[in-house]
């Protein structure tokens, strides 16, 4: 299945611009967050366990065991500060 | 012949542009018998973390697009859910700003003035947690993203909600 990946803030910074990934069905969040992470230094500083990473799939806030559907949109990014 | 409707104004925006509190606030109101009360919350950006005046010379917010606008409106559904209000508004300024710039308002309108305080403070611990905006601030020692306080979700927690957005949350996490 193919999932439309996004990241902003920080992450954006670290791992660049909208990009679709090919993916086993039933991927969790925290698989590809894992998968990402081991894509270099930076991303792995960036999205380590100890980092406060927030992730939405089709722009609703979710958790590391929700499971992705083909055609989904799964953005990575920091804690929000607006207001 | 074009039939023109009346303009009802939308209950979020994102917008890089100023708005005017007295505006929004009469627009608000609309001619509604009913309302007796309105309370707004206007943010502005500030120019320091601590006591060092003039120390934040530039600031840029970035938003989810669609993300941000989804999040609100289920967040003064949440608001009309909770608390009887007549009504309520939330602007967020996004792209590049500077110390003293308005930067978010919201307004709420209820019969009474209890339920429109409380909806505004709702709203606006809500929104500081939940909604996906980040701010990034220039200073003498370059420009870094500002970190969220754990402070803003003990705040949210006081209407029942927990949040972790500040700390190690299950969100997006392992």
């Amino acid at each position: 299945m193919k999932i439309q990946l996004l990241f902003f803030a920080s992450l954006r910074e670290t791992l660049g611009g909208p990009r679709t990934l090919e993916l086993p069905a039933g991927a969790t969040v925290a698989q590809v967050r894992a998968l990402l992470a081991a894509e270099g230094e930076a991303p792995a500083e960036a999205l380590a366990p100890a980092r406060p990473v927030r992730a939405a799939v089709n722009q609703v806030l979710a958790s590391g065991e929700a499971v992705l559907a083909d055609g989904d949109e799964l953005a990575f990014f920091p804690p929000v500060t607006g207001g | 012949m074009s039939v023109t409707l009346p303009a009802v104004p939308p209950r979020v925006r994102i917008q890089t542009a100023d708005f005017d509190l007295g505006q929004e606030v009469a627009s608000l109101r609309a001619d509604d018998g009913g309302v007796g009360a309105v309370v707004s919350f206007l943010g502005t950006v500030r120019d320091r973390h601590g006591a060092q005046a003039g120390e934040v010379s530039a600031m840029e917010l970035e938003h989810y697009p669609g993300m941000t606008e989804k999040a609100i409106e289920a967040m003064i559904d949440a608001a009309h859910a909770r608390f009887d209000i007549r009504a309520a508004r939330v602007i967020h300024r996004v792209g590049p700003l500077k110390p003293c710039d308005q930067i978010v308002l919201v307004a709420v309108s209820s019969a009474h003035r209890g339920e429109a305080f409380q909806a505004c403070e709702f709203l606006m611990d809500y929104l500081k947690t939940q909604a996906p905006f980040w701010k990034k601030e220039t200073t003498a020692e370059g420009a870094r993203w500002v970190d969220a306080r754990v402070a803003d979700d003990q705040a949210l927690a006081r209407w029942g909600i927990a949040s972790a957005n500040a700390g190690l949350a299950a969100e997006g996490g392992r």
